[in-house]
């Protein structure tokens, strides 16, 4: 049997279009303003990443750090966030999440009963941004005994032995970061230049699901029409900013916004 | 765990950069460990390569000025009566404090490798200030990135690294000091690291700038050994080097040639920022305990909370106003080779008032601490027992802070 991850990639590929991957930060700008936003947006996007927010993060530009340090002053902690998304898996039209966060997080709540915590929640699978390989191969392996998603991370930099190495210990999905930047950056570099190395990784992993992001927003979305999936953060946790300011419902504003993105990629 | 003898502290870690197998590493995004990689290569060749050797130690002598004094206090020593007490006076250093050595030995990496741009974190405006100075002297375009509540507090420092022509960038992330300074400057170089070098401030981050730091550092006993031969003939036999630490580049150089000696001959002594007297708040996580805990890609005791967030801190001393220490200080206190203390606000204010009162020697609030923990514990000392605490900046830069608690009369001679 597929895992839920898989399932979503392989009913998009039906439809002919990427994935559509969302991230928001868990508690933002409440715990059930959140818990609302993830119900709303799951009508449209095809897997949820739910950001874990953390008050030191290395790879996060402005946008996601407002949604993060917002989130925490509210005093989101982690038990919330895994009651958040047990709630949202409750939900009728519940889709695969993805957490994603910093690796402190989980070695305070200690990796093991992170790791049970997840199953009983529902959280599907795991990007943690500051543990590469080779530092996460024993993690790595702990999330595939759990039917866990450990999901790797490929940049611009990674040299090709590395990719080898990396590919072939990845799981089912693996994360291309299209260019040199925090969360939330431009996109400088040419789609093209991004697909081509985007090729490159499924050349090595033909069987494995790719998905890009960084830089992708409602503007640049049609330039990756072919590819495995596509993940949209900082434009989103913007649009929550942005609601919030002119006292408007973000649940809203961020839905239309992640139903245009569907539209671009269908 | 164990300290080994023989084998420089900072070549002790593991394949993966760990210290005693959990202190350090590299917690960092995958578009990070390609130039972190690059970088401990070059490192690795040229910390052998006697002409790179050659070529740091002519900046060093010609331009940083060594070897810095080592002097006696002979007032102070007068005073407390107890042990002798002794400084080294890192402040001579060009640019004031031993941010320099760091500074001067990424540059010269940084132009080797033919970047243009280097970045660097700063929260007593040292690190940033003597950055500067050696990206200008080496001809490379500087930004330095400084907590928004530091910048207010540290204005000498900052208009020095301006005068030099860096960029000096507000972070006004989270508390606005140097964990928030640290934090955007590696998330710039997430973004540029194709042609931007980057300087970590300290002994922290990333294993690899652990090492380059703490090799850069170690000048400073270097230089102590020498002087300790040349006063006494020999290592005394009783000899206790007081040092404080913020992120512990300042106490490592001083400490790690003598760290094959018994500890009962040469004992080393960390000060922590304890913080105001009043508060809970500190920056003083092996004093106080504090758990293991990833910071800036690399795991060490730090401040934080049960979740895992890391705290705020609070000191008068912006460079010890860190949450966390680095690994190496880590291994030293879990192999009980050095012992930790902090002073408060209150007490490093004290020292400096007891130090400048007599001697001619101004330390900054950060050997302030320092002083005030060696001061009090040299009392109950023998006097045949060296105590020397590094004298590692200047209080120039701490002029506002002082008039505002001491009044006038303490700057007026700076
Ligand atoms: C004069 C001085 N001493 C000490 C420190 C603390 O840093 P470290 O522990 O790395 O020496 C600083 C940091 O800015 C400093 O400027």
């Amino acid at each position: 049997m597929l895992n839920p991850i898989s399932l979503a990639f392989k009913k998009a590929k039906n439809e002919s279009r990427p994935a559509l991957l969302t991230y928001t930060v868990a508690g933002d700008s409440s715990k059930k303003q959140s818990l609302e936003i993830l119900k709303a947006i799951s009508n449209h996007a095809d897997i949820l990443e739910v950001g874990v927010p953390h008050n030191t993060p290395v790879a996060d530009g402005g946008q996601i750090q407002t949604s993060s340090y917002r989130a925490i002053k509210n005093g989101i902690k982690m038990n919330d966030i895994f009651k958040i998304v047990s709630d949202f898996k409750k939900s009728k039209n519940s889709k695969p999440v993805i957490f994603m966060g910093y690796y402190n997080m989980i070695y305070q709540y200690g990796e093991n009963n992170f790791l049970k915590k997840c199953k009983q929640s529902g959280v599907n699978g795991l990007i943690v941004v500051d543990l590469p390989w080779p530092e996460n191969k024993n993690f790595s392996k702990k999330c595939k005994k759990n039917l866990i998603n450990f999901i790797q991370l490929l940049s611009p930099t990674t040299s090709n032995k590395r990719l080898k190495s990396i590919t072939k210990d990845s799981h089912d999905m693996i994360y291309y970061i299209s260019m040199l930047s925090t969360t939330g950056g431009k996109l400088k570099v040419s789609p093209k230049r991004i697909l081509a190395n985007y090729n490159k990784i499924k050349k090595i992993s033909p069987k494995k699901n790719c998905v890009i992001g960084f830089g992708i927003t409602e503007k640049t979305i049609s330039n990756f029409k072919n590819t495995d999936g596509l993940v949209v953060g900082s434009q989103i946790c913007k649009e929550i900013t942005r609601s919030l300011s002119n006292r408007q419902n973000p649940v809203i504003n961020v839905s239309k916004m992640v139903s245009k993105l569907k539209k671009k990629i269908s | 765990m164990k300290l080994k003898k023989r084998i420089p502290v900072i070549d002790q870690g593991d394949r993966l950069g760990f210290w005693g197998g959990k202190f350090g590493g590299n917690f960092v995004p995958e578009t990070l460990k390609k130039p972190i990689e690059d970088l401990e290569m070059q490192f690795n060749k040229l910390k052998n390569d006697k002409n790179f050797i050659k070529e740091r130690d002519k900046y060093f002598k010609n331009w940083i000025g060594t070897p810095t004094r080592f002097i006696k206090l002979n007032n102070l020593t007068k005073h407390v009566g107890g042990a002798q007490i002794w400084s080294k006076v890192v402040s001579d250093a060009n640019g004031g404090a031993h941010k320099i050595y760091n500074a001067t030995v990424h540059c010269l990496l940084a132009k080797r490798k033919g970047k243009k741009v280097i970045i660097g974190d700063t929260g007593a405006g040292y690190a940033g200030k003597m950055l500067s100075m050696a990206a200008k002297k080496f001809g490379l375009k500087c930004k330095i990135f400084m907590g928004a509540k530091d910048i207010k507090r540290q204005q000498p420092n900052v208009k020095a690294m301006k005068k030099n022509g860096a960029d000096v960038i507000p972070v006004y992330s989270g508390s606005q000091t140097l964990v928030d300074a640290v934090s955007e400057c590696m998330r710039y170089w997430v973004a540029n690291c194709d042609t931007t070098a980057m300087c970590v401030g300290s002994t922290v981050g990333p294993a690899i700038f652990v090492r380059i730091c703490g090799w850069s550092t170690s000048q400073i006993s270097r230089e102590l050994k020498v002087q300790l031969i040349n006063e006494f003939g020999e290592i005394p036999k009783k000899l206790k080097l007081y040092n404080c630490v913020g992120g512990g580049s300042s106490s490592f150089g001083f400490w790690n040639e003598f760290m094959d000696y018994n500890k009962k001959q040469v004992e080393f002594i960390g000060v922590e920022a304890g913080g105001p007297s009043k508060s809970k708040r500190h920056a003083a996580p092996l004093t106080y305990g504090s758990k293991i805990g990833i910071l800036h890609g690399a795991a060490q005791y730090v401040n934080q909370n049960s979740d895992g967030q890391i705290e705020e801190t609070e000191s008068i001393s912006a460079g010890l106003d860190y949450p966390g220490i680095s690994p190496l200080h880590c291994f030293l206190k879990d192999t009980k080779r050095a012992r930790y203390t902090a002073a408060s606000d209150e007490e490093a204010l004290k020292a400096y008032q007891i130090v400048t009162k007599y001697e001619n020697l101004r330390p900054s609030l950060e050997p302030s601490h320092a002083f005030s923990v060696a001061i009090k514990e040299a009392k109950k000392l023998s006097k045949d027992t060296i105590v020397i605490i590094n004298s590692c900046g200047d209080a120039y830069k701490d002029r506002g802070i002082l008039e505002k608690r001491l009044g006038k009369k303490y700057v007026k001679s700076n």
